[in-house]
C-alpha cells in the first residue's frame, strides 16, 4: 500500500477546496440559510409541527442531506474528471499506485469535504432553529456513510464522463430530482396512498427517514431499513469500482 | 552491464486498428542518452507510454532495471520519471505544491530541500509560489521536468521536450539534459528534429511506422552510413573532367574551378590517395580542398526511404 501516494492526492484535493473557500464550502452555506428563510421562516409559519417538531426543525436532517448528496456526487465527479479532462491524469497513471489507491485519495477527500459541509450547515441551522440530536452517534454514522457512498458514485460517474454534458448529466437529471422527492421537505405520511408507495421506490426517503431517526426520533420507515438501504448503495458502489479496477475500464487509453 | 531498460517484442494495436507499434525491440543503457527519432506518428509517443505503463500493449514484455513493468509495477515506476509531450498542468495550482504532490504520488517522504534542489537546478525557484497560469511555456516545461525529477528517478523519458521551443529555449533544454545525466540519469528523448538527436544523444533509435529501424551510437551510425564529401578546388578552370579520372564519378562545378568527389567513410578504402595521384598525373593543379560529412538528416531521409 502506497500510503503517502493516498495521502498526497488527498492533501492536493484538501488543498483546492481549501483554495476556493468561497465557492466549496460558503456557497451551499448560502444556499441553505436561503432555504431556512424561505421554508424555515416564511411557508414554515404557516405549516403546523410535523410529527411533533416544527417545521423549521423538521427540514434541517433533509436540507443537510441534499446538500450533502449533491456535494458529494458533484464534488468527487469532478475531483477526478478534471485530470482527465486537463490532462494531469497521466501522472496518476504513471505513478507507482495502485487503482484502489487513486479511489481512496479522491473518494476521501470529497467525502471530508461533503462532511464538513454537512457540519457547517447543521450549526449554520442551529443559529434559525431549535435542534436537538437524540442519537449523536447515528447522526454522524448516516452522514458519513451517505458522504462516502454518494461520494463513490460520484467518483464513478467521473470516470465515466467524457464531456462536461455528462458530467452534469447524471446529476441533474438523476440525483437532484430524486433528492428533491426524497423527503427532505414533508413527510412522507403527508402525501396520497399511491405517492407513498412511489416514493418507497426512492432510495433518498431511506436516508433522510434515517437521518431525520437519528434527530428526532420519527422516521417514515424503520431505521433498520434505512441503514440496510445505505449499506446495499454503498456495497453497491464498491462493486461498480472493483469491477472498473478489474476490467481497467476507460481507465487507461 | 544489463541494461536499465529493455523491450523485448513490443506490439501495440490501438483500439481503432491503429498498428503503433510492431515487434519493437530496445535495450537502453545506464546512463546514457538516447534520442528516439522519426517522423510524427512513427510511434515514439507510444512506445514511451507503454514503457510507463499508460497504455496497455498487445504483446511483448518491457522490463525496467530488471523488473516486469507490470508485474512489479510500483518498482518500475518508482524508478521512472515522465515529462509528457503535452504541457498538462493545473493553472491554478503553484509551482511547489505540484512537484510536491508529485513526489508523494511516487511514495517518496517528504523532501523540500530537494524540491527546492530541483527548482534552483532548474531556475523555477524564483517562481515556485506562482500559480501556473502565470508562467511561460518554456517554463511549465521545465515544471514539467521538476515533477517528473521529484521523486529522485534513474530514467528520464522526455517527450519531445523541444518541440515549439526557439532556439534559445533549445539549448537550455540540451544543457539541462546533459546536467541531468551528469549527475546519473538515463534520458530518453524523442524528437523529431534531426539536429536534436545530434546535438545530444550518445545514441540514436530511428523509428518509422511502428518499426525500429536501428539503434545505434550516433559517431558509428554517421560512420556507418555517412557519406563524405570532397571538394578540390583548382588552379585553372577545366572545361570538362579527363576520362582518365572517370572512375571517381566526379562532379565539376559549373565554373570549371571545382570538383566533387563523394566516398563512403565505411568503407576501407577512401580511394582520395589515388585520386590525388590521378589528378596530378592528369596534370590539375590543386589550390584547396574541403570535406565535409553528411548530417544525420541526409541519413535519416534514406533510411526512411529504404522502409518504405
Ligand atoms: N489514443 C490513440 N488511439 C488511436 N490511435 C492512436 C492513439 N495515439 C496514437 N495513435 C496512433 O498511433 C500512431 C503512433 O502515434 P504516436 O505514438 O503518438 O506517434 P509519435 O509520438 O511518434 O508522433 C499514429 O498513427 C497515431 O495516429
Ligand atoms: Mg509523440
Amino acid at each position: 500500500m502506497n500510503l503517502r501516494a493516498v495521502r498526497a492526492i488527498y492533501i492536493y484535493e484538501m488543498s483546492r477546496t481549501f483554495r476556493t473557500l468561497a465557492q466549496s464550502l460558503l456557497s451551499p452555506v448560502l444556499s441553505t440559510s436561503l432555504y431556512f428563510i424561505v421554508f424555515g421562516a416564511a411557508i414554515g409559519s404557516r405549516i403546523q409541527e410535523v410529527d411533533g417538531v416544527s417545521y423549521g426543525a423538521f427540514i434541517v436532517p433533509g436540507l443537510i442531506m441534499l446538500t450533502v448528496i449533491t456535494q458529494s456526487v458533484t464534488n468527487a465527479a469532478f475531483g477526478i474528471y478534471f485530470p482527465k479532462f486537463i490532462g494531469t491524469i497521466f501522472e496518476l497513471l504513471s505513478a507507482p499506485i495502485s487503482f484502489l489507491e487513486i479511489v481512496l485519495g479522491y473518494v476521501g477527500a470529497a467525502a471530508t469535504k461533503s462532511f464538513i459541509i454537512g457540519v457547517i450547515i447543521l450549526v449554520t441551522a442551529n443559529l434559525f432553529v431549535d435542534l436537538h440530536i437524540t442519537h449523536p452517534f447515528w447522526m454522524i454514522a448516516f452522514l458519513a456513510l451517505t458522504c462516502i457512498s454518494f461520494s463513490l458514485l460520484g467518483f464513478i460517474i467521473g470516470i465515466w464522463a467524457n464531456n462536461f454534458e455528462q458530467l452534469q448529466l447524471v446529476p441533474l437529471l438523476v440525483i437532484t430530482p430524486l433528492v428533491f422527492l426524497g423527503g427532505s421537505f414533508y413527510s412522507i405520511s403527508m402525501l396520497p396512498p399511491l405517492w407513498q408507495t412511489v416514493t418507497l421506490f426512492n432510495p433518498i426517503v431511506y436516508l433522510v427517514s434515517g437521518f431525520r431517526w437519528s434527530f428526532y426520533e420519527n422516521a417514515d420507515v424503520a431505521v433498520g431499513v434505512s441503514l440496510a438501504m445505505i449499506t446495499l448503495f454503498l456495497g453497491l458502489c464498491l462493486s461498480v469500482i472493483w469491477w472498473i479496477f478489474k476490467t481497467g475500464y476507460k481507465i487507461r487509453n | 552491464m544489463n541494461p536499465i531498460v529493455s523491450i523485448k517484442k513490443m506490439s501495440k494495436t490501438y483500439k481503432g486498428g491503429q498498428q503503433a507499434l510492431r515487434e519493437v525491440s530496445l535495450d537502453i543503457q545506464k546512463g546514457e542518452i538516447l534520442a528516439l527519432l522519426g517522423p510524427n506518428g512513427a510511434g515514439k509517443t507510444t512506445l514511451i507510454s507503454a514503457i510507463c505503463g499508460l497504455i496497455e500493449t498487445d504483446s511483448g514484455t518491457i522490463t525496467v532495471a530488471g523488473f516486469d513493468i507490470v508485474k512489479d509495477y510500483r518498482q518500475t515506476r518508482t524508478l521512472i520519471g515522465l515529462v509528457p509531450q503535452e504541457i498538462t498542468l493545473e493553472p491554478f495550482e503553484t509551482v511547489f505544491n505540484t512537484v510536491r504532490f508529485s513526489r508523494g504520488l511516487f511514495g517518496k517522504p517528504k523532501d523540500p530541500e530537494y524540491i527546492e534542489e530541483i527548482l534552483k537546478r532548474l531556475s523555477l525557484w524564483d517562481k515556485k509560489d506562482s500559480a501556473i497560469r502565470e508562467l511561460s511555456g518554456g517554463m511549465k516545461r521545465r515544471v514539467l521536468i521538476a515533477k517528473a525529477l521529484s521523486h529522485e528517478p534513474q530514467v528520464l523519458f522526455l517527450d519531445e521536450p523541444t518541440a515549439g521551443v526557439d532556439v534559445e529555449l533549445r539549448r537550455d533544454m540540451w544543457q539541462t539534459v546533459r546536467q541531468l545525466q551528469s549527475s546519473g540519469v538515463t534520458i530518453i528523448l524523442t524528437t523529431h528534429y534531426i539536429e536534436e538527436a545530434e546535438a545530444i544523444a550518445d545514441r540514436v533509435g530511428v523509428i518509422s511506422d511502428g518499426r525500429l529501424l536501428l539503434a545505434e551510437e550516433k559517431t558509428t551510425l554517421m560512420k556507418r552510413m555517412g557519406k563524405k564529401q570532397l571538394r578540390i578546388e583548382l588552379q585553372s578552370a577545366l572545361k570538362e573532367i579527363p576520362s582518365a579520372l572517370e572512375n571517381y564519378k566526379l562532379e565539376l562545378a559549373e565554373d570549371g574551378c571545382s570538383l566533387q568527389y563523394t566516398y563512403d567513410t565505411g568503407q576501407d578504402r577512401t580511394g582520395v590517395t589515388r585520386l590525388f595521384a590521378d589528378l596530378s598525373k592528369a596534370g590539375i593543379h590543386i589550390r584547396d580542398v574541403h570535406t565535409s560529412q553528411s548530417s544525420l538528416e541526409e541519413i535519416f531521409v534514406d533510411l526512411v526511404k529504404e522502409s518504405a
